[in-house]
This record gives structure tokens, C-alpha cells and sequence, in this order.
């Protein structure tokens, strides 16, 4: 089970416009890891992601996902194998109902219809929102979406997972239940995030991106300590590792 | 609530409708979409001067209505919401067609004025079976029922897709014209200019939008198909459904029951 794995060498892609968005990208993310991706607007973290599932390709550099060099030949095999949850669900949740949504993906890979409700029966139920099958997307809350979301990806028995902004518009509650749900998940993981609270529960590692460049890849407790490289990239300490607001102590140090 | 926000709202309630548990809402699509079709074609077959031929197919709409348990009031108001356009089509027919076809007592009434009237009623008779479909089936059904009787799937998928966003899409222009109005005192007056822009932004995000949903798809394995699992079927009570109101259908258009029930009341009071 070592072939989970995602491997950036020298990544470098400008927009058609001209603007830069990484200049060469290099990381190792080895199998069963749990990585956040930070940086400020506009540091390069969407464009990596999309480089992720193939839907832009660098101009110069390789990526290699699992087994697989990404090529245009090997798209469907990457696509198969990485599960992306995009920032916004309403841009994921495209189909009439939730169940018709989830079962997008399985029935796109050819899986016989009783294997296809088994594998959306068992998503939703993983996320906690099976109650929503016969739902149309557009009526539900924003954490059911995000939660369908996942399930979405989830249902196609992705390796690894990549996700853009998981927390972004979620009220407290749900967002707790989202860390708690993503710790339980055995894949790959790779978060991109503002959510440095978040990325401590989740992310044993982080790499810090700033104007399309790695500046830091290490273990996140120890990268979201470090003041300097945190305001050099518009970041702060997480909540959790900055002082209380009441009695002015410091919080305990995260072990 | 702006009026944007308030319709899209209104068409969603079509769908909480759909959701209902009457036999109507429980039959196959099919057999509601293939009826609902037979009474527009047979409602629209009859020559332009048909009024009183055109009384007795409200028998349809009532009896869905009232058997479907639908708000009948919600339905007419939606229909009543489109008919500017059959006025449109029409309005010219009484000003065009001054022939006098019949009397009423001494007053002649004109061709144009009988054929104008033919469209309202036609319109509102056609446009509420068309609501009273989706308010039994729901519009993702009525499209599972075009796909399974060969209508092409483009043109479905096309259809699904509009509906899935066109919420979306409202949400969206009615942030834009909130955030609009909050700024622009005299909220009344929008100009053209602000309108172009508003337009041209609306349009530049849905492309976008469009660019988005289709990453999500490939990202999901799309490839030009789209598939979805259908467990619906024809049983008995499709059958009988379809096949009495096709009977009805054609009873009215071939027999003037109007004449008829006429005949018979003139004949009690003679």
C-alpha cells in the first residue's frame, strides 16, 4: 500500500493572461499522509490542486500520482484515483437529486447498478447525511452540501483526497464535525486552507506556498510556530496557539 | 425579498408540491407526461373561431387538481404570470378579422375578437396542464420520462441542467441587484448602463460557473454521458389512467359536448 503517493518535481504554470501561478513546485507526499496546504490569496494553492486531478497541466516539471506520471494519457486513471471537493458545493453538486449526485461518479467508472447504491448508500452514510438522498442540492444547508460533497467523492473509492477550502462557510458545528469526520479518513489527504485551527487537528504536515513557491514543508505544529515564515505568508497562529483572550496566559503549547 | 428571489422561490414550491401523496403523484411519469401531451395537441387541433368546444377540457385540470389535492389558486397565478405572451400572439386578431361570425342577441361578434379569446383560453387551459405535470411528477421526473421515451439526451441533459442552476443563477442576480439598490439611493430607476453591466457580470459569472461544474464533472468521470439510475415502471393504473383520459380527449374533440349538453337543457325548458 506505498503507491498512494503524490510527487511534485519542479511544477511551473502561468495563466494564459500571463499571471504566474507556481514557480517550481516540488513535494513528496507519501502514502496515508495528511497535508495542508496554506498560503495567502492568490499564493498558488488552487492552481496546484487543479494540477492535481490533471485539469491544468504544467508548463514545465512532473507530477506523479500513485503509479501514474501525469500525462493525457493517464488522465482517467489520475481522475479514478484523486478525489477533489471543490470550495464551493454548488459548483460540485450539479445533478437533480442527492442520490442521482452521488451516484455520478460510480456509474461514469461502469459499476453495475446494485454495486453503484452500495457504494452511495455507504458514502452518504459515512458523512452522516444518508436522511438526504431524495433531496434536490439547491434546498439543502451549506454544511449538508459540503457533507454531500465528500460523498460525492467518497462513492468513486478515491486514494487520495484533495480538497479546496473544506471549512469555508461552515457554522461551528458542522465545521467540528468535518474535522472529526476527516480524521477518520484512512487516504491520502491533501487540504488547501485558511483554516490553521483546522489544519492542526487534521494535518500532521504542512507545506507553506507564497507567490507560487514552496517556502516551508514540515510537521505543522512546528511551521505554525514559527512567527517570521507565518507573517511573511499573511498567516497567523492558529487560535489554538495564541494567548487566552481572558487572563493574557499562553495556551498550552500543542504536543 | 426582491421579486427575483420570491419567483425562484415560487418555482421550488413546484417540487415541494411534487412531493405530495396522492394516486396521481404515485403513477409513472410516463403516463402523466404522454396524457398531458395528448390534452395540449388535442386542445390546440381545433380551428381558430373554437370557443365553446373548448369549455368541457377543463374537466382535466379540475380533476387532477382536486384529486391531486394542488392549490388551484397558485397554479392560475402562475399561469396568469405568462400570459402577457398569449396576449401578445393574439392582440391583433380582433383589429385584423372584423368579420362578424355571430350574434349575441343584436350585437355581431367579430371573427377577431372569438379567434382572441380561443388563445387566451387555450393558453391558460395548456399552460396549467403543463404546471399540473410538474406539480405531480416534478420536473427531474418529467425529464426521466422524456429520456425514457427517446427524446434525445442532449435535450434532457440541457433541461435538468437548466433547472439545477437556474436557482443558482437567481441567487445570483439577486445578490447583484441587492448589492445594487443598497447603493443606489433611488433604487427604482436602474438605467440602462447599470443594467448592461449587471447583465454583463451575470453572464461573465455563469460562464465561470459553467467552467466549474465542468471540472467538477470531469473530475468525476463525465465523459459527454450522462447516467442515472431509473426504477420507475408501467403497471395497471398507468394504463388505465392514460387510456381513459385519452378517451375523454377525444370524445371532447370529436363530439361537441357543449352543443350537445346545450341541446338538452334548451329541450328541458321547451
Amino acid at each position: 500500500m506505498s503507491h498512494h503517493i503524490v510527487e511534485a518535481a519542479d511544477l511551473h504554470y502561468a495563466y494564459p493572461d500571463g499571471t504566474v501561478g507556481l514557480r517550481g513546485v516540488s513535494f513528496h507526499i507519501s502514502h496515508g499522509e495528511s497535508v495542508a496546504l496554506v498560503g495567502e490569496n492568490g499564493a498558488g494553492k488552487s492552481t496546484l490542486l487543479l494540477h492535481l486531478n490533471g485539469y491544468l497541466s504544467a508548463s514545465r516539471g512532473t507530477l506523479r500520482i500513485g503509479d501514474y506520471l501525469l500525462t493525457p494519457k493517464n488522465l482517467n486513471a489520475v481522475r479514478r484515483s484523486v478525489g477533489m471537493v471543490f470550495q464551493n458545493p454548488d459548483d460540485q453538486l450539479f445533478m437533480p437529486t442527492v442520490f442521482d449526485d452521488v451516484a455520478f461518479g460510480p456509474l461514469n467508472l461502469g459499476l453495475e447498478k446494485q454495486e453503484v447504491l452500495r457504494a452511495v448508500t455507504q458514502a452518504l452514510e459515512t458523512v452522516g447525511v444518508a436522511h438526504l438522498t431524495k433531496r434536490p442540492p439547491y434546498k439543502l444547508s451549506q454544511g449538508e452540501k459540503r457533507s454531500v460533497a465528500i460523498a460525492t467523492v467518497l462513492a468513486m473509492s478515491p486514494d487520495i483526497l484533495v480538497m479546496d477550502e473544506p471549512t469555508s462557510s461552515l457554522d461551528p458545528r458542522s465545521r467540528r464535525r468535518l474535522i472529526e469526520l476527516l480524521k477518520t479518513f484512512q487516504h491520502t489527504k491533501i487540504i488547501a486552507t485558511h483554516d490553521l485551527d483546522m489544519a492542526l487537528d487534521v494535518c500532521e504536515r504542512t507545506v507553506v506556498l507564497h507567490c507560487g513557491q514552496v517556502t516551508a514543508d514540515g510537521k505543522t505544529k512546528e511551521i505554525l510556530q514559527n512567527e517570521e515564515l507565518l507573517r511573511a505568508s499573511s498567516l497567523e497562529r492558529p487560535l489554538a496557539m495564541q494567548r487566552c483572550p481572558a487572563c493574557s496566559t499562553p495556551k498550552k503549547p500543542v504536543v | 425579498m426582491n421579486n427575483i428571489g420570491k419567483n425562484s422561490f415560487d418555482i421550488g414550491y413546484l417540487d415541494t408540491l411534487a412531493a405530495g401523496d396522492s394516486s396521481l403523484h404515485h403513477l409513472d411519469p410516463r403516463a402523466k407526461l404522454i396524457t398531458t401531451c395528448a390534452f395540449i395537441i388535442t386542445v390546440v387541433s381545433f380551428d381558430k373561431y373554437a370557443l365553446a368546444v373548448l369549455i368541457p377540457f377543463f374537466i382535466y385540470p379540475v380533476a387532477l387538481i382536486s384529486i391531486g389535492g394542488l392549490p388551484a389558486e397558485y397554479l392560475l397565478k402562475k399561469a396568469f404570470l405568462v400570459c402577457p405572451f398569449a396576449v401578445l400572439v393574439g392582440i391583433f386578431n380582433p383589429l385584423v378579422d372584423r368579420e362578424i361570425i355571430f350574434h349575441i342577441g343584436a350585437i355581431g361578434i367579430p371573427g377577431g375578437w372569438v379567434s382572441f379569446l380561443s388563445i387566451l383560453l387555450r393558453f391558460v387551459l395548456t399552460v396549467t396542464a403543463a404546471l399540473i405535470l410538474v406539480s405531480l411528477t416534478g420536473f427531474n421526473r418529467v425529464c426521466e420520462a422524456l429520456l425514457q421515451l427517446g427524446v434525445p439526451k442532449a435535450f434532457v441533459v440541457q433541461l435538468l441542467f437548466f433547472y439545477r442552476y437556474i436557482f443558482v443563477l437567481t441567487d445570483e442576480a439577486e445578490r447583484m441587484v441587492r448589492a445594487r439598490s443598497l447603493r443606489a439611493f433611488n433604487a427604482s430607476a436602474m438605467g440602462l448602463r447599470n443594467f448592461i453591466s449587471l447583465a454583463g457580470h451575470l453572464l461573465l459569472r455563469t460562464l465561470d460557473r459553467a467552467e466549474r461544474i465542468y471540472r467538477a464533472m470531469c473530475c468525476r468521470g463525465f465523459d459527454g454521458h450522462i447516467r442515472i439510475i431509473r426504477s420507475s415502471k408501467i403497471r395497471c393504473q398507468e394504463v388505465v389512467f392514460a387510456s381513459a383520459w385519452l378517451f375523454v380527449f377525444v370524445l371532447l374533440r370529436f363530439f361537441n359536448v357543449s352543443l350537445k349538453i346545450g341541446d338538452v337543457i334548451m329541450g328541458l325548458f321547451q
